[in-house]
């Protein structure tokens, strides 16, 4: 079997030589010489030779299939190419200024545009790269950072948005090009890469996602980036370590990180170039002509261009991010106090205060867990059947007056200020509400294991279970307490637990905030440390904190788990209609990017119906067909060079494009955050590039049923047939793209009127 | 006692022993042999099991949770529980059945004192009995897998000396029969195809066939079941590419003929065996269990009301002998079809909405209407012909259908479901509904609904009772009679808001609604028709539900019921399974410090941790050494060793992992289907260094190795035994040296 399989491989690269002959004719007398290929040129050759003589004795015909089925002059297809470029371009820059207001998440990131503008620090639960060339595009194109983007709707009036839109746009209008020159590299057909090509420039639901300040055609441009030019890597099997060997692997790499840098779902193309890079790697090992350190570099080659060259740029990526943003923002709350002091604005910054934590302080406690929030209370209690019906404490990420706690001795004497020592036991009086932060033996909210933090007692008197003794972790007894640098633990006198946040969000009525606890189990973690953030004390001589600056390693690690906490806890709502992920293929339900009235302008994210369906049907075509061919290869049943051609496109290059879609698509079954239709988007371009090779597999598969002439004809006809359908579909459903007015299209006397063929479409 | 039992088991195992090898045709005297070890070992694996099951005489951990399923079978009382198909209810019930259990208990808390009519030790034989069962079947499972009998013993000895799985064997729990079912299922699988061959299906499938089906005791089965079934496709694919079996003649192009007649029956054979076979057995258990459970009971709520209706009691006492189709003067009660948040009805009261809401917006300050999840004489409303004034049925009734345009009239308040251009209270994109109140401010009443009936093609288009999906648009704004979502504030006293949708499209079931309760209203005076709403209804008609629609609505539910993840005192998340990090306490004695928990021999874990890493260190080394052509072992030892890693290793992560992805509330015992996998790995990664890769001066020190590992192991199976069999008890000191880890919790009383 194993020789079988060598066969067909070698075929395989034989008649990807032949396609490119053109190039070949010229090149081949500087052919590598490298030794350990002498057998695959050898055996490459021979296929020439007999190919040749098939050619000759079939005559004119074999001549003919060649023209018909492979038109790949070089001629033809850069024709092709330059007329996708043109027609993506201005499918995407058409009307790219309507409508002139906020449309939909633009809120969002032409907002972190403007902060990157303004130099303001923000959180947001992506990386940063995206925003940052948003930022770049309006910086470049005369936007002062000024518009607030409060919400959708909202006029641009005089401020000059569509820098923004046509960076976006003009990385949106790559993608068709991208996907031709990919599909064409896969299954050498030109036909096949103007079908994916055509798929995508006449979608509407790509055109819109495109054209406006989003991170998605940023991402998308990417992904589609990282897979040609990985594909494009791929080609030059032959010529290892040469110039363009070198050129494909780093702009993979630098693709990839770029990915990465805008959103986490880049994370899926990553691992596709991991798989097809484990796969090269796999081939290279079994190839027992090339030497354990011929094989060894290869794969440091590998792991320098794939793994350390992205690794270094998202990095970068991520410097630049926290050099630019130096100013204090609306996003310092989620970062420990180390890292709020390098901001201009911050009360941190070049803090001055009382060093030592004194009584009668006023104090905000931060917990020390990475993104911890502050400890918090306010005037809600807990409800019925959650622990004691007493007042809620919380951990929160904001500053807040309410995150204000008062120092006080257990029995209150106010005498002079004196200083609190390890092993002293406390009182801590909300200062808003004038409760005690206050434990006792009920289960906590969520963290049943643990007990129950209430606030308790009114003007700060309570019980017994209001004490706490403080310790500073490492620290003897009467040690002091230093503000910001000492990790202090808090333990509840009465039952011996320590105070712990759990960092598991509170339902509804806890206004989502973080659960506060006292666990009983005191292994020191930093949940259950605590530092001192603020501190005032009229009393005590305020003297210049040198804060430790935080090493940049322990910035990066910190912003990437406040961002992977922030992404998992956008938890679906209960009574919100969302979007599920068998949704997506079948083009149940859009979104609304402007719009919901009959008098507004409206404009409707939806892919257009036909290309989606069709996208859907070749899934399972290709299946049917890659089965099949599968089937007839391991039964050895004998086919001409042609089909065998085919087949190995089908299994090789389909493969790699179902693959490509599996990992975009699958693991959304499995997120628990809340979903949204465009998710789908980056698995869409891999199924569209599908559908290009499936349906050009199909049509020249015709002469399984009919002879020559006539599968000629059907194969002709059917491209024509499929072209003219995506045109017209597209001609139908375009002003879902370009915008609507006028009357919903449930009314007759709209200009949408029976096209609404899914009751869930809203337009 | 357990002697009485010793027998079965054993017999049994005899049996199947014996049918096995002389298929193997061995020698005699290994046949005597293998049985006297497995005997010996059976007989361990009862008595360790079944040892004094009916100790404590108390509830134990989940037996609260199990047993009021057992009692509901023994009373025949229809339920859902969305962890696991009914398989395994009915096995436990099966014991409750041998027992003579009358399922007159209240299981409600854990530690409860067994009443005397509650046969503790045959509710607990059954799990007890799989448990010890899957003793001798590892033991078959590691020689069948192609490894010695000294490597089956071993396997069978650390599995014999595992707490936690003696543990969940003695109570009644479900773990042991699923760990029982897998077990089984794998053990034949590789017995008809490496024992039989390719070639011999028609027996073998047969018999996987059933057992295949049987790791559906829960769900985490089925991942085992697609193992097995990935297996089943490996084989498939190289028996296909066999070409000594094709008949192809060389050079036929054509596609159709290039898979023989021999394998594509083959091919068939299977499918109907690992396939279709499996889930007719599904469907069968399913079909038993819905015969069974006749009665109305605690979860009707959650099911349709034509569902209802097919069980006796409940809603089928209510519906029983109604009219079925609606005619006008009928009076209903309407409940909405979505049953999120909760099932309710149509309902208003004398109440209005106030005239100004918190944040500033008005009302029309009309009657509320809202949706309410408890039966109440509110619910009532009268269906009208809007040009007429009567509001009792004619005789004949005049039926109303699809399309017609009616008022509905609230029975207690007459005032007429209306819905106008305000706002509603919670959604104010929608329109707000109301009980029409003229307060002569040119607000004109907006009360004419259309009927249109959603499922019309299969229910025809008179409006009936139950069957009839209906959504109610409302003439003048085409809006649609919906259930938001959201529940109105004190002044609505928390019921559930009412909104007529401008922009509804599509089939929603917030949107749609089916008549419930109706009878033909009889009374024209106000009065008089007050004492009818608050009498029961009756008249007479009986209706069935097919086993499938019954089955496909029981089978989505149990899919979609929303699962409680809040967290338990004992959960723990999958990272705490492999070191063992937690525990959980099943039972303690309600004076002394006598225990039992649920806690594993930690030599053990720790030894199936190492071989796992070994495995896959081995695995990968051979692998990258074999690409380069490196032939460390012979061809078959590597399949022997892929095949045991397919079997274990891949065991042990299709039970352990689809867990990282469950949003469900986890405990340890979860853990031990994968456990059990692991266990089976240690001694055969143990005999391939053994004979592969040590030299002879090196084997002693493993034999040493092995010794001293077994002893520790016996050890710390011994230690802990009293926190595993709950006797005898221990003094305070001596649970706290038996914390060996900070995160476990051990219970005592410090006397």
């Amino acid at each position: 079997m194993a020789k079988k399989e060598c066969v067909t491989k070698c075929k395989g690269e034989s008649s990807m030589l032949r396609n490119r002959r053109g190039e070949l004719q010229i090149g081949e007398p500087k052919s590598p010489v490298s030794t350990h290929h002498e057998s695959t040129q050898d055996s490459s050759k021979d296929n020439r030779l007999s190919e040749g003589d098939d050619q000759s004795s079939n005559g004119t015909l074999a001549q003919y299939d060649h023209n018909v089925y492979s038109p790949n002059n070089e001629t033809q297809s850069t024709v092709y190419f330059l007329v996708v470029v043109l027609l993506s371009f201005s499918t995407r820059f058409y009307k790219i200024k309507e409508p002139p207001h906020v449309c939909w998440d633009e809120t969002h990131f032409g907002k972190m545009g403007s902060y990157y503008i303004n130099r303001t620090f923000f959180f947001d639960v992506h990386p940063p790269l995206g925003k940052m060339l948003i930022g770049l595009a309006g910086y470049m194109t005369g936007y002062d950072g000024t518009y607030p983007f409060l919400k959708p709707g909202d006029k641009y009036e005089h401020h000059n948005y569509w820098g923004m839109r046509g960076f976006c746009a003009s990385l949106g209008s790559c993608l068709p090009p991208f996907a031709y020159l990919t599909v064409l590299d896969l299954s050498q057909s030109s036909t096949a890469a103007l079908i994916s090509a055509a798929m995508l420039v006449f979608d509407t639901g790509c055109i819109t996602i495109s054209q406006y300040i989003l991170l998605d055609p940023i991402l998308m441009f990417f992904i589609m980036g990282s897979v040609l030019c990985m594909v494009k890597f791929n080609l030059q099997i032959s010529r290892p370590f040469s110039a363009p060997w070198w050129l494909w692997l780093v702009l993979t790499g630098v693709n990839l990180s770029g990915a990465l840098g805008v959103k986490f779902v880049g994370l899926f193309v990553i691992l596709l170039v991991g798989l097809n890079t484990t796969w090269d790697l796999w081939r290279l090992l079994g190839d027992l002509d090339l030497s354990l350190v011929d094989f060894g570099k290869h794969f440091l080659s590998r792991v320098f261009g794939l793994i350390i060259l992205p690794l270094f740029f998202y990095v970068t990526i991520f410097a630049v991010h926290f050099v630019v943003l130096n100013k204090s923002g609306p996003g310092d709350g989620f970062f420990s106090s180390a890292f709020q002091s390098r901001l201009i604005g911050n009360n941190l910054h070049n803090a001055s205060m009382p060093e030592y934590l004194a009584y009668g302080s006023t104090i905000t406690v931060k917990n020390l867990r990475i993104a911890g929030g502050y400890l918090h209370s306010h005037w809600h209690l807990y409800p019925e059947g959650v622990g004691a019906k007493q007042q809620q404490v919380t951990a929160y990420l904001h500053k807040d007056y309410n995150n204000l706690w008062l120092v006080h001795r257990p029995n209150d004497s106010n005498g002079e200020p004196d200083l609190v020592r390890h092993g002293d036991v406390i009182r801590l009086e909300h200062k808003e509400t004038t409760r005690n932060l206050h434990s006792h033996r009920h289960e906590a909210p969520l963290t049943k294991k643990h007990f129950q933090v209430t606030g308790y007692g009114i003007n700060g008197t309570g019980d017994p279970n209001d004490l706490w003794q403080v310790e500073v972790c490492g620290g003897r007894k009467g040690d002091l307490i230093k503000v910001l640098r000492s990790k202090v633990r808090f333990l509840h006198r009465a039952t011996g637990c320590v105070l712990n946040s759990s960092g598991k969000t509170l339902p509804k009525w806890g206004w989502e905030q973080v659960e506060v606890t006292c666990s009983p189990y005191l292994k020191e973690t930093p949940n259950s440390q605590w530092s001192i953030e603020d501190h005032i004390n009229t009393k005590l001589p305020n003297i210049s904190l040198a804060v430790l600056k935080p090493h940049f390693i322990e910035i990066l690690l910190e912003s990437h788990i406040v961002m992977i906490r922030g992404n998992s806890g956008l938890k679906p709502k209960d009574n919100e209609m969302n979007s599920k992920p068998w949704h997506w293929p079948v083009n149940y339900q859009g979104l609304r990017f402007s719009g919901v009235n009959e008098t507004e302008y409206r404009v409707y994210l939806l892919g257009n119906p036909v290309i989606w369906w069709l996208n859907l049907l070749s899934l399972g075509l290709y299946l049917v067909m890659v089965a099949a061919a599968s089937l007839a290869l391991h039964r050895g049943v004998q086919l001409d060079k042609r089909r065998i051609e085919r087949c190995r496109v089908l299994r090789e290059g389909g493969g790699l494009l179902l693959l490509g879609w599996l990992l975009h698509y699958v693991p959304f079954y499995t997120m628990g955050r809340i979903l949204y239709y465009h998710h789908y988007f980056p698995a869409m371009l891999f199924s569209s590039m599908l559908t290009g090779i499936t349906l050009d597999t199909l049509l020249q598969s015709a002469d399984l049923v009919l002879d020559p002439p006539y599968s000629y004809w059907l194969f002709k006809g059917g491209k024509a047939m499929l072209f003219l359908t995506i045109l017209y579909s597209f001609y139908l459903f375009n002003p879902l793209s370009y915008g609507m007015r006028g009357p919903l299209a449930h009314d007759p006397a709209s200009t949408m009127a029976g096209l609404k063929w899914m009751d869930s479409w809203e337009f | 006692m357990s002697k009485r039992n010793e027998h079965t088991p054993n017999q049994t195992c005899l049996k199947q022993r014996g049918t096995m090898l002389s298929s193997i045709k061995l020698p005699i005297v290994i046949r005597a042999e293998i049985n006297l070890v497995l005997v010996v070992l059976t007989a361990l694996g009862v008595f360790s099991r079944l040892y004094g099951i009916h100790f404590p005489k108390a509830v134990v951990f989940d037996e609260v949770y199990y047993g009021q399923f057992v009692s509901l079978y023994m009373k025949r009382v229809f339920f859902i529980d969305e962890s696991g198909p009914p398989l395994g209810h009915m096995i436990l019930a099966f014991g409750a059945y041998i027992g003579g259990f009358d399922g007159n208990f209240i299981w409600n808390r854990i530690g409860a004192e067994y009443s005397s009519n509650v046969p503790v030790w045959s509710l607990r034989l059954i799990p007890a009995l799989a448990g010890s069962l899957s003793v001798p079947l590892c033991y078959i499972l590691v020689v069948e897998l192609g490894y010695s009998h000294l490597t089956a013993l071993g396997a069978t000895l650390l599995f014999l000396m595992e707490n936690s799985l003696i543990v969940q064997s003695r109570f009644m729990l479900l773990e042991s029969v699923l760990i029982f079912f897998l077990l089984l299922a794998e053990t034949m699988v590789l017995f008809v195809s490496y024992v039989f061959g390719f070639h011999s299906f028609n027996v073998g499938f047969t018999l996987i066939s059933k057992l295949c089906s049987c790791p559906r005791v829960k769900y985490m089965g089925l991942f085992t079941y697609l193992l097995l079934l990935g297996l089943a496709a490996v084989h498939m694919w190289q028996l296909i590419g066999d070409r000594a079996l094709s008949n192809v003649s060389s050079g036929a192009a054509d596609c159709c003929l290039f898979i023989s007649s021999v394998i594509l029956v083959q091919v068939l054979t299977r499918f109907l065996a690992l396939v279709v076979l499996p889930l007719l057995l599904y469907l069968g258990f399913f079909y038993v269990h819905l015969t069974l459970l006749y009665r109305s009971g605690p979860h009707d709520q959650m099911m349709s009301s034509a569902f209802q209706a097919s069980l006796e009691g409940g809603l089928a006492r209510i519906t029983q002998g109604q009219p079925l189709e609606m005619a006008y003067g009928s009076q209903v009660t309407l409940r909405s079809v979505s049953s999120k948040p909760i099932p309710c009805w149509l309902h208003s009261h004398k109440a209005n909405y106030p005239i100004r809401y918190e944040n500033g917006r008005g009302s029309s300050h009309q009657q509320q209407v809202t949706c309410y999840p408890f039966k109440d004489v509110n619910n009532w409303w009268i269906i009208k012909d809007p040009g007429r004034q009567d509001l009792v049925v004619s005789s004949p009734p005049r039926p109303v259908r699809h399309g017609d345009v009616v008022q509905l009239l609230h029975g207690m308040t007459s005032r007429f479901l209306n819905t106008h251009d305000v706002a509603a209270p919670m959604s104010p994109h929608a329109q707000e509904v109301s009980g029409y109140i003229d307060f002569n401010v040119s607000m004109p009443a907006q009360n004419l609904w259309k009927v249109d009936i959603a499922n019309r093609e299969t229910e025809q288009e008179v409006w009936k009772t139950i069957l009839s999906e209906v959504r109610l648009v409302h003439v003048k704004t085409s809006a649609v009679l919906k259930l938001s979502g959201s529940a109105l504030p004190e002044w609505g006293f928390r019921q559930l808001e009412v909104v007529g949708d401008k922009i509804y499209k599509g089939y929603q079931p917030t949107g749609v609604w089916n008549v419930e309760e109706h009878r033909y209203g009889r009374s024209q005076e106000q009065k008089e028709r007050e004492l009818e709403l608050h009498s029961p209804t009756h008249i007479d008609i009986n209706r069935n539900l097919t086993f499938m629609a019954k089955f496909l609505e029981l089978q989505w539910r149990m899919l979609t019921v929303k699962q409680e993840t809040s967290e338990h005192k004992y959960s723990s998340s999958p990272l705490d399974w492999i070191t063992m990090d937690t525990n959980i306490a099943y039972w303690l004695h309600h004076t002394g410090n006598a225990q039992i928990h649920l806690m594993g021999n930690l030599v053990t874990w720790s030894l199936g941790n190492l071989a796992l890493m070994g495995y896959l260190l081995l695995f990968l080394s051979y692998l990258l050494r074999r690409r380069r052509k490196i032939e460390d072992i012979p061809e078959d030892t590597w399949r022997q060793l892929l095949l045991a890693g397919v079997v274990c290793a891949g065991g042990w992560a299709v039970n352990y992992l689809p867990f990282f992805m469950m949003e469900k509330t986890l405990f340890l015992y979860h853990y031990l289907p994968a456990l059990t996998f692991q266990i089976l790995l240690i001694p055969v990664v143990l005999e391939h260094v053994h004979t592969h890769v040590l030299c002879t001066s090196h084997r002693r020190a493993l034999h040493g190795a092995v010794l001293a590992g077994l002893s520790s192991v016996y050890l710390t199976f011994w230690k802990f035994s009293p926190l595993t069999y709950g006797h005898p008890e221990l003094s305070a000191e001596q649970l706290d040296s038996l914390r060996w880890k900070d995160s476990w919790d051990v219970l005592f009383r410090r006397h």
